[in-house]
């Protein structure tokens, strides 16, 4: 008798939290866990999206590793992970500035979230405007001061520099909106007593401000780094991966081979995939590693 | 006269007359989806489907319109699932996917009983296996338009050979303006270049085997060969700066303004050239010169309308395409003031329009080589993408030729 009564009172304190979790543990296994699954599976067929499957084993990651096109899309990923960070310091810095009681400061604040607001699309479209050869505005303000005017999107050295440039512009708005939240919560009092102990301008910043920030500089990791991951609107809008596909980057590169008008070889595709999820595992193993262990610190 | 007559008797009552008895009862709904999604080709689709509609008063026509580009990948699922009966699509190579994966109706009999006359010189385009998957329904010539006023100005007549076409240029860039203007951001006008540049310098057979990947990218001397001629081009600086950055479209501008004199372009151009403002007094067109001694092999891109194996009114799909194959049909649609393309019917009439006339015996007279369909068709589908991809690298930095080669022959050993 005692047993059914304890049943009854730990059941709810089970049931509950699994009833609340099901709808979403659901679709997280429908949509993503269950797709990378299948990525993995199809990366070891040969396979038109239409016709038979063929088992070709380990043969589209042993092309991976000839592929020239591959190893410019990993090392332009490279590229954007190192040069995107760039957006943390910038965001920080603007978010500085701004965090002041100036009148119209909030019109100020808002023309700089102003480009995160903006379309990924647009962002391209204005960006290889001024980037135009003959008619763009950059080449414009170049030639005024001597210099030759320069083809940034039609340089394979320069192009990929050229989007990742468009990139920093909505993203360092997206830190700095976060650094300005982050701001708000910065303690007065501690601020006064390092003012006291006579710290000022770069002390102060760094040792008083910055690990009151480290909430949102967190953050402003972990979205930076998946969004340099994900990059694929701008390089599809400015360069559609070219001139001769030195701006492709894995995301773009998957897409050409699986789901472009040349592309559908879907194993060759998910091979790509696969590396994809498999370089952002790392990132993502070590931002929920680093949660976890602010939590249990959090606890104790 | 009986041409005459024929004109004079109207289109509708003659295709009522044939169509009729053979498909008098078609009942139930006709499902089209079409990839006619620019204004012009999206008026010509809604019409044919109306027109059809009310010759067969106990079946319904629905017209699905997809976007043109949006349309290349759509295609597969549309096949798939829920098939519409009558798709839209293109001839030769870009069929085969779909044709290995018996999505497209084998519709073999109906060329071979009789059913579609006239249709002789596309049926090749239509054909794999043996069999035939589809009816063509437009296609259009490619060549070189070109500024007629600044030739006059210059003293310049249309050239017939590669080097009456280099001393023509030297003029042009003498005079402070480029030859030919081109936009390669997308790829594709790369491949148009090359198309030619082969044809003309190793025959078209030479080109279809290239094509087919019987021949080696860094073995074959031909191949060279055209490199070497169009690098003769791209050293004097005939083609414009920084193509790569520019769409076709983008490159226009510098045709309208006179900045470039010529355009390697297929004739969808001509309509764009008089929006920009341009009179027919400053554009005319010329065929791509000769190089070697060959045929004449010329790109005729042809559009086509397939018949879905998934289909539900099968009947209904096959008196629509015997339709739109129809003289009548084929001359109303591809007509100036329609397609403003060619007809792919022989018994049908060009359009009034000096382009479609000058087009039109270009490929029936003066294009004994053969007619491919282009680059992005002809080759397959990865082959295309890496080869248009070094095509227009090779355009930008000739002197990378030996390191492209490479490239497209690991593709091709790949692919094929």
């Amino acid at each position: 008798m005692s047993i059914v009564k304890a049943n009854r009172r730990w059941n709810p304190q089970i049931v509950t939290p699994i009833l609340f979790l099901l709808p979403g543990v659901l679709f997280f296994l429908l949509y993503v866990i269950i797709p990378i699954g299948q990525s993995f599976n199809i990366s070891f067929y040969k396979w038109d999206g239409l016709g038979e499957a063929e088992w070709v084993g380990l043969r589209n990651y042993e092309r991976l590793m000839q592929d020239r096109a591959f190893e410019v899309s990993l090392w332009n990923n490279m590229k954007w992970l190192v040069l995107y960070l760039l957006a943390i310091p910038a965001g920080l810095l603007i978010a500085l500035f701004l965090n002041q009681t100036v009148t119209g400061i909030r019109l100020y604040k808002s023309l700089f979230f102003f480009p995160f607001v903006i379309s990924q699309v647009v962002v391209g479209l204005v960006f290889s405007w001024f980037y135009l050869p003959r008619e763009g505005l950059l080449n414009a303000v170049i030639t005024t001061f001597g210099m030759e005017p320069i083809n940034v999107l039609g340089d394979p050295v320069l192009a990929t520099y050229g989007v990742i440039a468009a990139g920093l512009w909505p993203q360092t708005a997206y830190c700095m909106i976060l650094y300005l939240t982050g701001l708000n919560a910065v303690d007065p009092e501690q601020i006064e007593a390092g003012r006291l102990d006579g710290a000022k301008r770069w002390r102060m910043l760094w040792h008083i401000i910055l690990p009151q920030l480290r909430p949102a500089t967190f953050i402003a990791f972990v979205v930076t780094i998946i969004g340099a991951l994900r990059s694929f609107d701008l390089i599809s809008i400015m360069t559609n991966g070219g001139p001769f596909g030195s701006t492709r980057v894995l995301s773009f590169y998957m897409f050409e081979k699986a789901l472009s008008e040349y592309g559908f070889r879907m194993g060759y595709g998910s091979a790509i995939a696969v590396v994809l999820f498999l370089i952002m595992l790392v990132f993502i193993a070590y931002f929920l590693w680093s949660m976890w262990r602010e939590e249990r610190a959090g606890r104790h | 006269m009986l041409k005459t007559f024929t004109r004079a008797a109207g289109a509708l009552v003659l295709t009522t007359a044939l169509a009729q008895p053979a498909y008098a009862d078609l009942s139930g709904t006709l499902r089209i989806m079409s990839d006619m999604s620019n204004p012009a080709p999206r008026a010509i689709i809604e019409g044919l489907a109306a027109d059809f509609d009310a010759m067969h008063p106990d079946l319904t026509v629905e017209v699905d319109v997809v976007d043109r580009e949006a349309w290349k990948s759509q295609i597969r699922n549309a096949l798939t699932a829920d098939a519409p009966d009558v798709i839209n699509w293109y001839a030769a190579n870009r069929m085969g996917p779909y044709v290995r994966a018996g999505l497209f109706e084998d519709i073999t009999d109906m060329w071979e009983n009789g059913d579609l006359t006239g249709l002789d010189s596309v049926k090749g385009a239509m054909t794999m296996d043996g069999k035939q998957w589809g009816v063509p329904y437009t296609y259009y010539q490619w060549g070189i338009y070109y500024r007629e006023d600044i030739f006059d100005e210059l003293g310049l007549t249309e050239p017939a050979t590669f080097e009456e076409e280099i001393a023509n240029c030297q003029k042009i860039l003498d005079s402070g303006r480029k030859c030919y203007t081109i936009g390669t951001k997308f790829l594709w006008t790369a491949g148009g270049w090359f198309d030619y540049l082969n044809m003309r310098t190793n025959g078209f057979d030479h080109h279809m085997a290239l094509a087919r990947g019987e021949l080696s990218w860094t073995e074959d001397e031909g191949v060279r060969a055209t490199f070497a001629n169009w690098r003769k081009l791209i050293d004097m600086g005939a083609f414009i700066d920084d193509h790569q950055t520019y769409s076709w479209q983008e490159a226009l501008p510098f045709f309208v303004k006179g900045e470039a004199t010529a355009y390697l372009m297929g004739n969808f151009v001509v309509p764009h050239l008089r929006e920009a403002g341009l009179t027919d007094d400053q554009i005319d067109f010329y065929q791509f010169p000769k190089i070697g001694d060959h045929p004449m092999g010329e790109d005729a891109p042809t559009d086509t309308f397939h018949i879905a194996s998934n289909a539900k009114n099968k009947e209904a799909a096959r008196a629509f395409l015997q339709y739109v194959t129809s003289p009548e049909v084929q001359t109303k649609i591809n007509a100036a003031d329609g397609l403003g393309q060619l007809p792919v019917n022989s018994n049908a009439t060009v359009g009034d329009d000096e382009f479609l006339q000058q087009g039109f015996v270009m490929l029936s007279q003066n294009a004994t080589g053969g007619i491919a369909q282009f680059f992005d068709r002809d080759f397959p589908a990865e082959m295309a993408k890496t080869g248009m991809e070094g095509l227009q690298e090779f355009m930008v930095f000739p002197d990378n030729l030996d390191d492209i080669l490479e490239r497209l022959e690991f593709t091709r050993q790949d692919v094929y």
